[in-house]
C-alpha cells in the first residue's frame, strides 16, 4: 500500500519537476561555499558588479515611480534620486561591457555554455532598450528631442509599426514594466546558467583539465 | 562646496563637444567613458588578486 502511494507520488508532475531542478542545481552548486582557484583575478568580479548596478537601478527606479515626475524634477531629494538612477545605469553598463570583454576574450561559451553566453547577449540588448526608453521617459525637453530624433531611426528599421518613441505612455510602460521584467528575468536565468554549468576555465589551462566548479579535486581545494 | 567646485571644474551647461575623424563622429564624453572602460579592463587583468585574504 505504502509502495503504491510512493509510486503515485513519484509520478506527480510536482515531484518530477522538483527532482529535475534539484538534479540540475543541487543547493551546494546553486550557492557554493568555495570557488575554483582560477577565479583569483579581478576580471571575474564584473558580473557581480553588474548585478549590483542593476539592483541600484531597480531600487532608485522604484522610488522615482513612487514619487513621480514633478518630484524628481523639482525637489532636491528627487533630483538626487534621479541622478542616482542615471549614474547607477552608467555603472551598470560600464561593468557589463567590461564583463562582456572579459568573457569574450576567455571564450566563455566553451564547454557547452552557449545558452549562458546567449542569455547574456539578449540581456545586453534588452538593457539597451531599457536605457533608451528611460531617456524618452524623463519628461523634459531632452526626452522630447531624443524621441523625435529616434522615431526616424526606429521607422527606418521597420519596427515603427510596433514601437513609437513619440508615444509617451507606451515608452513609460516599456521602461517601468516590460523591459525591467525582461532584464531581471534574463539576468536571473543567466546567473542560474552560470551556476549550473560552472564558471569557464581559463584558455591556457583548458587542456590540463582545470577542475570545474562543484567537481573540485583535492589539489584544487588546498 | 564640493559640488560647486566640481560644477566649476566641469561645466555641463553647454552643448557637448564632438570629435570628428572622417565619417566617425563621437562625443568627447563617450570617448572618455570608453577610455575608462579600457583602463579598468586592463587594470583588472594586470593587478594581482589578493589570494591570501580572499581565497585559499
Amino acid at each position: 500500500m505504502l509502495g503504491q502511494e510512493e509510486a503515485e507520488l513519484a509520478r506527480q508532475w510536482t515531484g518530477r519537476i522538483r527532482r529535475r531542478l534539484v538534479d540540475a542545481l543541487p543547493p551546494d552548486k546553486l550557492l557554493p561555499d568555495r570557488q575554483p582557484s582560477y577565479l583569483s583575478s579581478w576580471i571575474y568580479i564584473f558580473g557581480a558588479l553588474t548585478i549590483g548596478g542593476l539592483a541600484l537601478v531597480i531600487l532608485t527606479g522604484t522610488v522615482l515611480a513612487l514619487e513621480g515626475p514633478q518630484w524628481w524634477h523639482v525637489s532636491s531629494i528627487g533630483l538626487f534620486v534621479n541622478s542616482m538612477h542615471l549614474w547607477s545605469v552608467e555603472f551598470f553598463f560600464f561593468f557589463m561591457v567590461i564583463h562582456l570583454w572579459g568573457k569574450f576574450f576567455m571564450a566563455a561559451w566553451r564547454g557547452n555554455r552557449q545558452l549562458t553566453w546567449m542569455t547574456g547577449v539578449v540581456t545586453f540588448f534588452f538593457s539597451i532598450g531599457a536605457g533608451f526608453t528611460g531617456y524618452v521617459s524623463q519628461t523634459n525637453f531632452d526626452s522630447q528631442w531624443i524621441a523625435t530624433q529616434a522615431k526616424d531611426g526606429i521607422n527606418a528599421t521597420g519596427a515603427g509599426a510596433f514601437v513609437n518613441a513619440l508615444n509617451f505612455g507606451q515608452m513609460l510602460m516599456w521602461h517601468i514594466v516590460l523591459l525591467p521584467a525582461a532584464v531581471v528575468a534574463l539576468t536571473g536565468l543567466h546567473i542560474l546558467m552560470v551556476r549550473h554549468k560552472g564558471i569557464v576555465t581559463p584558455i591556457e589551462v583548458n587542456g590540463t583539465k582545470v577542475p570545474h566548479q562543484g567537481a573540485q579535486s583535492e589539489s584544487d581545494r588546498s | 562646496m564640493t559640488v560647486s567646485f566640481l560644477a566649476a571644474l566641469i561645466n555641463l551647461d553647454k552643448p557637448g563637444v564632438f570629435l570628428h575623424w572622417g565619417v566617425i563622429q563621437i562625443s568627447l564624453a563617450n570617448v572618455i567613458v570608453i577610455g575608462l572602460m579600457v583602463a579598468v579592463f586592463l587594470l583588472a587583468i594586470f593587478i594581482p588578486f589578493d589570494r591570501k585574504s580572499r581565497r585559499r
